[in-house]
């Protein structure tokens, strides 16, 4: 099966994923890996990398070694870096080629953790999958190992938002016009995985009330969540001044029905003009929030792989380059990345929203902040 | 500041020279990345092809670095690329599926590229793909187009020839072995155009030679006109590898005259150019003097400023600091994780004169706090992205590669903007992170 492109980016990659959803915790992440991974990363993928410190580092794997098989010089080197920085835990991650000599992340994990005492864990990346499925497992594995309850109950329902991360939403500012938005619709916001918390703030998680999922690489930490402390969670972003409004009104039903509502798929199935092009919980809130505001119905096209659960019925799932300039023929408007502009007809009208996780550093200072703001597109 | 981290971090201490090893003065272990960009990679270096397509087979992680790279150069209309999934590297299809890809990608342009520069990755190379049968079925499939076997390996690094090595060898693959004009000289392996004051250039053409570049080939034609000229000179080690590909299979002499802050070694240089040329040695003394003069003021007005260096700014950052030192320079610190051999001298001459200079990693993992943790904001003069980034000083020359500075045109050059630096503060942040130093950058 060939994944091609003539002139369009790619999506950052699993490894990526990791790092950005436990950039800000105190975890150590090594990604096993010659020299690559760490660099792209940390230019491409990592707004925060000149300000903000963190332990996200490479072993710098050579062909000997990987031939050989030698995983002491791995080990060794986790372990003498985690004993002079002290991190919170350890995240070891794969890249290809630990795939292809078949390292066992499962053991080397638990070598690592005997040998120097400190919580590891593996992350089952090898750099050929997308960055969701990378951020869902960091999510997934700080939900299941460092999130509990303390009891605290709030006057107002609590709020989490779950499945933050650069890639998705660029910047903090972001994420504090949620938090913003949540206290003026009269939740308590809570801890919000992984912009702006700390791993201590985890440990409250299960007081909340709901879940706000954010991106679909939250969904998988959500499910936890609803499955140790029985928070029903709520997917989409308050984008636009009408969709917010929708949104506030989800979670409230959510916190009283103690059901899980997938806002952002709740939209129009047909007579579409307009597509919106990207992750799915990003693109369908924009996709409602333009709906709700012009009248107009709007369909997603996932471009990444997606969960189900998050994909409007009639929405496409599209990933190769071919296949999306022939489907966007089909609409007057393509909501998209700048990168993917190449690929639109000079006939449809293109409106630009670039996406960190496609196009890295290159239109970060244009992403615009959505957050209950009215949708200033020219559709 | 330090934000996040884990526990208590100390700074990382240098190394002081007296006490270092060469050529490896630190451990090898868990890598950081610092945020200077400056240095060119595999992308900007195939780009220098005028008209060139570049074509990328490789796992999605990998790709990410080549495509954002020339995403940033704007240039997304001269790279394509496939990814490699799970299920790939297991079967018996890698060579087909880059042959199909390949033609794929060609259907898509509108117009054919007279060169493409296909690009494996490590994965091909550890499961033993047939790169020469790809090569030939895609020259029979499509005529008139030069392929290029290239490589992006990182984990095969120190397994024969490196990969800038490798790259600068490839980049000359399309010349051909056409007749040779006796009165044309190329310098190969270098990202920049030489500048017209430098006096390898002026000796050169004031002789009458045509001097050809390859980052003054404007097109295609030019680019494969480098095969007329009889002789390469190299300036940098990582291009002697090409020069010697050329000389063994085009006949193309080579000279290799590496770039030196050692004004016997700049001379030296100079000779063996004019007897290779057949020409008399012009009387160099007045811009001798003048360098000699132009590192002096820069020392008279820097001061006792501490300096530091990185081995990013020039190939021999040790015989830089040589040159510093025993013309008045304080400098205190090197930023340096390998020490080229070619530095080997300049190192013994610093460990035995200036044993208290400090040596530091670049990617050890605790020198990810370096920065954080120093204590003061601009009381270094830096030279080069990462010194600056790591003393936290926005008095720095930027300076990569050695860019534009060659000879004693190159030092009377440099010592200028060391003056800049003392007097201008430059946005340190903004600056270090564009890729590809000269480069063209949306950001």
């Amino acid at each position: 099966m060939i994944h091609y492109a003539r002139i369009i980016s790619c999506y950052t990659a699993d490894t990526s994923g990791v790092c950005s959803a436990l950039y800000e915790l105190g975890g150590m992440v090594v990604v096993h890996d010659a020299s690559g991974c760490n660099s792209t990363y940390a230019t491409h993928d990592e707004p925060r990398w000149y300000t903000m410190d963190s332990m996200i580092y490479i072993s710098g794997l050579t062909e000997i070694d990987a031939v050989m098989g030698n995983d002491e010089k791995f080990i060794s080197d986790v372990c003498e870096s985690a004993q002079r920085l002290k991190p919170k835990f350890i995240a070891i991650c794969g890249s290809p080629m630990p795939a292809m000599t078949g390292t066992d992340f499962d053991a080397l994990a638990l070598i690592i953790q005997q040998r120097c005492g400190i919580r590891t864990f593996a992350m089952h990346t090898n750099g050929m999958k997308s960055y969701l499925v990378g951020a869902s497992q960091a999510f997934e594995m700080l939900a299941q190992n460092f999130c509990g309850k303390t009891g605290r109950s709030g006057k107002r329902p609590i709020v989490n938002i779950i499945g933050a991360t650069p890639l998705d939403l660029s910047r903090q500012e972001i994420i504090d016009s949620i938090r913003s938005w949540l206290e003026e619709n009269g939740f308590e916001s809570g801890c919000c995985m992984a912009m702006g918390s700390s791993l201590e703030d985890y440990a409250g998680a299960g007081d909340a009330q709901c879940d706000l999922v954010v991106s679909s690489s939250g969904l998988e930490a959500a499910r936890v969540l609803d499955k140790r402390f029985g928070i029903p969670f709520v997917t989409g972003l308050p984008f636009g001044k009408e969709y917010s409004r929708v949104l506030a009104e989800d979670i409230r039903r959510a916190v009283q029905g103690r059901e899980n509502v997938l806002s952002c798929v709740e939209r129009e199935t047909d007579k579409f003009d307009i597509a919106v092009v990207g992750e799915s919980i990003y693109a369908g809130s924009v996709a409602r929030a333009v709906s709700l505001q012009t009248g107009r119905a709007v369909r997603v096209i996932h471009t990444l792989d997606t969960d189900d659960c998050v994909v409007a019925q009639n929405d496409k799932k599209l990933a190769d380059e071919d296949k999306l300039e022939a489907e966007f023929a089909n609409y007057g408007v393509i909501i998209a990345d700048p990168l993917f502009k190449p690929i639109v007809a000079e006939q449809t009208k293109f409106v630009g929203i670039a996406h960190e996780a496609f196009s890295g550093r290159c239109f970060r200072k244009t992403i615009p902040d959505l957050v209950n703001n009215k949708i200033d597109l020219e559709i | 500041m330090l934000k996040k981290a884990g526990g208590e971090i100390s700074a990382p201490k240098g190394v002081k020279i007296a006490h270092a090893e060469f050529p490896r003065p630190f451990e090898s272990g868990l890598e950081y990345s610092p945020p200077a960009r400056g240095d060119w990679n595999i992308v900007h270096m195939g780009l220098l092809i005028p008209k060139s397509h570049q074509i990328y087979f490789c796992a999605q992680g990998c790709l990410r670095g080549v495509v954002q790279t020339t995403a940033e150069m704007d240039a997304m209309d001269r790279l394509s690329w496939a990814y490699l999934c799970d299920e790939d590297y297991a079967d018996a299809s890698m060579e087909y599926n880059i042959i199909d890809s390949v033609c794929e990608v060609i259907k898509r342009m509108k117009d054919r590229p007279p060169c493409i520069l296909v690009f494996l990755s490590c994965m091909h190379l550890f499961a033993g793909v047939d790169f020469d049968m790809i090569i030939d079925e895609l020259e029979s499939r499509f005529g008139g187009i030069d392929f290029v076997k290239c490589y992006m390996t990182p984990t095969m690094r120190f397994s024969g020839l490196a990969p800038v090595p490798t790259m600068y060898k490839q980049m000359f693959v399309p010349l051909r072995n056409v007749p040779k004009d006796s009165k044309s000289v190329n310098i190969i392996g270098y990202n920049w155009a030489f500048e017209q004051s430098c006096e390898l250039v002026k000796m050169i053409k004031d002789a009458g030679f045509t001097l050809r570049e390859l980052a003054n080939c404007k097109d295609y034609e030019s680019y494969l006109d480098m095969a007329k000229s009889r002789l390469n000179i190299v300036v940098i080690p990582e291009a002697l590898a090409a020069a010697q590909e050329l000389e063994q299979r085009i006949g193309q002499k080579q000279l290799y005259l590496p770039v030196s802050y050692d004004f016997g070694k700049i001379r030296d240089n100079y000779r063996k150019l004019c007897d290779e040329l057949g020409i008399d040695l012009p009387d160099l003394s007045q811009k001798e003097n003048e360098a000699a003069s132009a590192l002096a003021k820069a020392a008279e007005l820097v001061g006792s400023m501490p300096v530091a260096v990185d081995f990013m700014a020039t190939h021999k950052p040790l015989e830089l600091c040589r040159l510093l030192l025993e013309n008045g320079f304080n400098v205190r610190r090197v930023f340096i994780d390998v020490i080229n051999a070619e530095d080997g001298e300049a190192f013994e001459y610093i460990k035995h004169n200036h044993p208290d200079i400090e040596l530091y990693p670049t990617v050890n993992s605790s020198m990810r706090f370096f920065a954080s943790l120093e204590q003061t904001n601009d009381e270094y003069l830096a030279i080069g992205q990462k010194a600056a980034y790591f003393c936290c000083t926005d008095h720095f020359v930027d300076m990569v590669g050695a860019k534009g500075l060659y000879g004693f045109d190159g030092i009377i050059r440099l010592a200028a903007q060391i003056e800049d630096a003392f007097e201008n503060k430059k946005d340190r942040k903004v600056v270090i992170q564009h890729k590809g130093m000269g480069c063209q950058s949306c950001l």
